[in-house]
Formats: structure tokens, C-alpha cells, sequence
């Protein structure tokens, strides 16, 4: 099956042409940068853009820095460059974790993080990282550049917070001082092209407070507060778990779809935030770097 | 209209090129190459698989506006000068049963052995995950990449 309709193609160079782009024609453009759900959607003539603006030929935007303590992971970064990436191995090994667990090679090769967070499904696998790292979407317009802190990124499924004329050129995450472990529990059917059916991403710091996120569980991923503020200060142990779980209930909405039922999603986001804390603490215990 | 110059197998190809054309459509019509296949057309199934600057993309998800100045190979490339090692092994094995999925996984497995030669049986399970067989149950695939890497020496 091919698109059955006509857009102009713009493989600009730099990040001005962009903007220009976006600011000329606004909501007629899509940003193309791995194509892997854009071309699906235009496909299915889900999006119909007249223009496509393919955002590859932009150098700055293949860049992984790590300078004082702030990691920068430009809009064309793929999971494939990011399982690779050194300075992810030493200091960003959750992201090395998750982007495991996207899809196959052969998606990774082309998918970017940025390009998912722009996606928005439900299901985004790296909306829960990066929403314990508490992370910054860079945001560039023509007229204007801000920061969009990733809890206020997500607007509902499918939908973001970016306006139409402006583009993502990056996201930032802060190394934590304290010492903290983390990971990424991912329930799916098998593994390669599968969606979550439901995720769930802890980190844990050396004093006993807790960031948790879910992802496929709800319209959007989110930060489970209420289960933070319960456990912040205490040591994990087989009750403070099961209260965790009881709260878990109560601030999760799944729904039944083909992947799974609400049901089994929410039996489910109970058993893995138990595994979830166990290995976090563990892998804080063990000294690792995460 | 876009002209695209490649590189194709080892040799240059100029084409004309709408920017709607995809380019798995753009290789097997337009270009002649026809072991990349369409399958489920949205980037699950893995038979349209070629490798793009040496790293395997769906040629299904793609523009082909978007790889010019770019180099491809297809299985038509890996086996230019005979048949590869994994390919043999391929035969060997009994592989494959109808070989609609052949060429992807062919280009999945070459991917993978390029960079790591002597994979783990997890190693090559998660290098074809991303193919999908619906005839053998994955089995001879599996064992056949890996007596590809025993042998030593992979192509």
C-alpha cells in the first residue's frame, strides 16, 4: 500500500530553515525524523501533511553530550544509538534498559526517543524514564525557545503539548547527585514488535525516596505521586509493598483493548511494581550505577 | 518530481522518484530488486528488510526520497559473488519452507553476524525478533545461524 496523496518533501540543513517551515505552514507539516509511525500513519491517511520536513540532514540534532551533570539526547537520536551509546552504558543505564525492549532491531535502527515522545501513544516506552529523571523537552519556534518539563509534555493519546509551529530539537535529563538505581519493568505479549501492555519505571535513591512512572495504563504516562509520597522514607519491605499496591489501584485507569483486559493490566501493575522495587533497591544495594 | 542518486549493491543508480513513493515499492519496481518483500506494509513482519548505510530498516516504513545519497544492499548484494556463509547454512538447515520471510531474516542475520560474530543463542533470538516465519516454527532458522557462526570465518 503506498500514501495515496501528494505533499512536498523539505530536507533542510539547518535548524532556521525548520522553523521557518513550521512557521509558514504551521499544522500542514509533519516532522520526519525515523518515520517509523509517521509513514504508518500516512499510510492508514490518518495524517495527510502538504509538507514533510525531514529533519535527518541536521547535525546538531545527532548529538548524546553529558556536560555538568546534564545529559542531551538530540531529536535523531535512535534507540539503536542509544543502547550503543557509552555515555548511556555508564551513566543512563535504564535508558539502555528500555530501548531494549522497543520493538526489534530493525525498528531501533530508524525509531528516535524524541520521535516516540512526540508519537504520545499510551504506551510510549520512554515516557516513564524519562519522567523519573524529571526531564526537559527542549522546544524551539521561530519567535521563541522553551522548556517543557516532561510531566507537562503530554496533553492525552496521541497528543502533546507542542504547538504547530514549533519542533522538538532535544531532550535534557539531569544525572541525579544522590546515589540511585533504577528499572524498567515491561509487560508485553512477546517480544519484537509488540506495544507495552503495561510499563512501569522506578528509581530509587540511597534515601529511601522514589520516583515511579507508568506508561500503557492510563490516556498518558504519568508520575504516580500518591504511591511516592506513601513509600518517600520508608524501607522496602513485604507491607509497605502491598500498601503500595492497594494505592496503585486507585491511580491507575487501563483499559481493555486487543493487548489486554483492564483486568489482567491492573493484577499486572501490582505484581511489577513489587518486582520493580525489589530490583531497584537490590541494584542500588549492589552499588550499580543506575 | 525528485531525482535520487544510491548506491544500490555496490553500483550507482540514479532514479525519479515522486515524494510519496515508498522505497520498497521504489526498489522492486522501479529498481528491479525484488527479494525485499511486503508483508504487513507497517513494520512488523520484517520480509521487507534491507540494509540501509549497513544497518537493517524497514524499506516498508521509509521514503525513498529520503535515502538519496545513500548506500543499500539486498539480499541480491550479500550474494553477489556466491552465496554467504549463513545463506549455505540456511540450505543446509532446511531453513526455510515457503522463503517469503527468507530474505529479511537473511538480512537481519548478516546485520547481526557483521557485528558480532559468534552470537549467543539469545544474541541471534533477539537479532530475529523482528522477523516473523509463519512456516517453521523458527527452529532450523535459529540453528542455522548459528552453525553459520561454528564454522567460524562469517562472510
Amino acid at each position: 500500500m503506498s500514501i495515496l496523496h501528494d505533499f512536498e518533501y523539505y530536507n533542510p540543513r539547518n535548524i532556521e530553515e525548520v522553523l521557518q517551515l513550521r512557521a509558514e505552514y504551521r499544522d500542514k507539516t509533519r516532522i520526519l525524523a525515523g518515520g517509523t509511525d509517521l509513514v504508518v500513519q500516512m499510510k492508514d491517511n490518518i495524517i495527510a501533511p502538504d509538507v514533510v520536513i525531514d529533519i535527518k540532514g541536521i547535525e546538531a540534532f545527532h548529538e548524546i553530550t553529558f556536560d555538568e551533570n546534564i545529559l542531551f539526547i538530540g531529536a535523531c537520536i535512535t534507540f539503536s544509538e542509544l543502547i550503543e551509546s557509552e555515555i548511556i552504558q555508564r551513566y543512563f543505564p535504564l535508558i539502555k534498559e528500555m530501548s531494549l525492549t522497543v520493538a526489534s532491531m530493525g525498528i531501533r535502527n530508524r525509531a528516535t526517543m524524541i520521535g516516540n515522545i512526540c508519537s504520545a501513544v499510551p504506551s510510549a516506552d520512554s515516557a516513564p524514564i524519562l519522567l523519573v529523571y524529571d526531564a526537559d523537552v527542549i522546544v524551539r519556534s521561530a519567535s521563541k525557545d522553551r522548556i517543557v518539563p516532561i510531566t507537562e509534555w503530554f496533553a492525552g493519546p496521541k497528543k502533546t503539548t507542542l504547538k504547530s509551529d514549533e519542533i522538538v530539537t532535544g531532550i535534557a535529563l539531569h544525572f541525579p547527585e544522590r546515589k540511585h538505581a533504577g528499572c524498567y519493568e515491561r509487560l508485553g505479549r512477546y517480544s519484537g514488535e509488540d506495544l507495552a501492555q503495561a510499563g512501569i519505571c522506578i528509581l530509587a535513591f540511597d534515601d529511601d525516596q522514589y520516583h515511579v512512572a507508568c506508561c500503557a495504563v492510563g490516556p498518558i504516562p504519568k508520575r504516580l505521586y500518591h504511591i511516592e509520597e506513601f513509600l518517600n522514607g520508608k524501607v522496602i519491605d513485604q507491607n509497605v509493598i502491598q500498601e503500595a499496591k492497594q494505592i496503585m489501584l486507585n491511580n491507575i485507569f487501563p483499559i481493555s483493548d486487543v493487548r489486554a483486559s483492564k483486568e489482567y493490566r491492573e493484577h499486572m501493575m501490582g505484581i511489577m511494581l513489587e518486582r520493580g522495587l525489589m530490583k531497584a533497591v537490590s541494584r542500588l544495594h549492589g552499588g550499580e550505577n543506575a | 518530481m525528485h531525482k535520487i542518486k544510491i548506491t544500490l549493491n555496490n553500483e550507482k543508480r540514479l532514479v525519479d522518484i515522486e515524494p510519496h513513493e515508498i522505497l520498497l515499492d521504489v526498489l522492486r519496481e522501479k529498481l528491479g530488486v525484488k527479494s525485499p518483500k511486503c508483508g504487513c506494509d507497517r513494520g512488523d513482519c520484517g520480509s521487507c528488510s534491507v540494509l540501509l548505510n549497513g544497518k537493517s530498516v524497514r524499506s516498508c516504513l521509509i521514503l525513498a526520497v529520503e535515502v538519496d545519497g545513500q548506500e543499500i544492499v539486498t539480499v541480491e548484494g550479500i550474494s553477489k559473488d556466491g552465496l554467504s556463509k549463513v545463506q549455505e547454512s540456511m540450505i543446509d538447515n532446511n531453513a526455510f519452507q515457503c522463503g517469503f520471510c527468507a530474505p529479511g531474516v537473511i538480512i537481519s542475520a548478516t546485520e547481526l553476524l557483521n557485528n558480532n560474530p559468534h552470537p549467543t543463542r539469545e544474541e541471534i533470538k533477539e537479532a530475529l525478533s523482528g522477523n516473523l516465519c509463519r512456516c517453521t516454527g523458527y527452529l532450523p532458522i535459529l540453528e542455522a545461524v548459528e552453525n553459520a557462526t561454528k564454522e567460524g570465518n562469517n562472510e
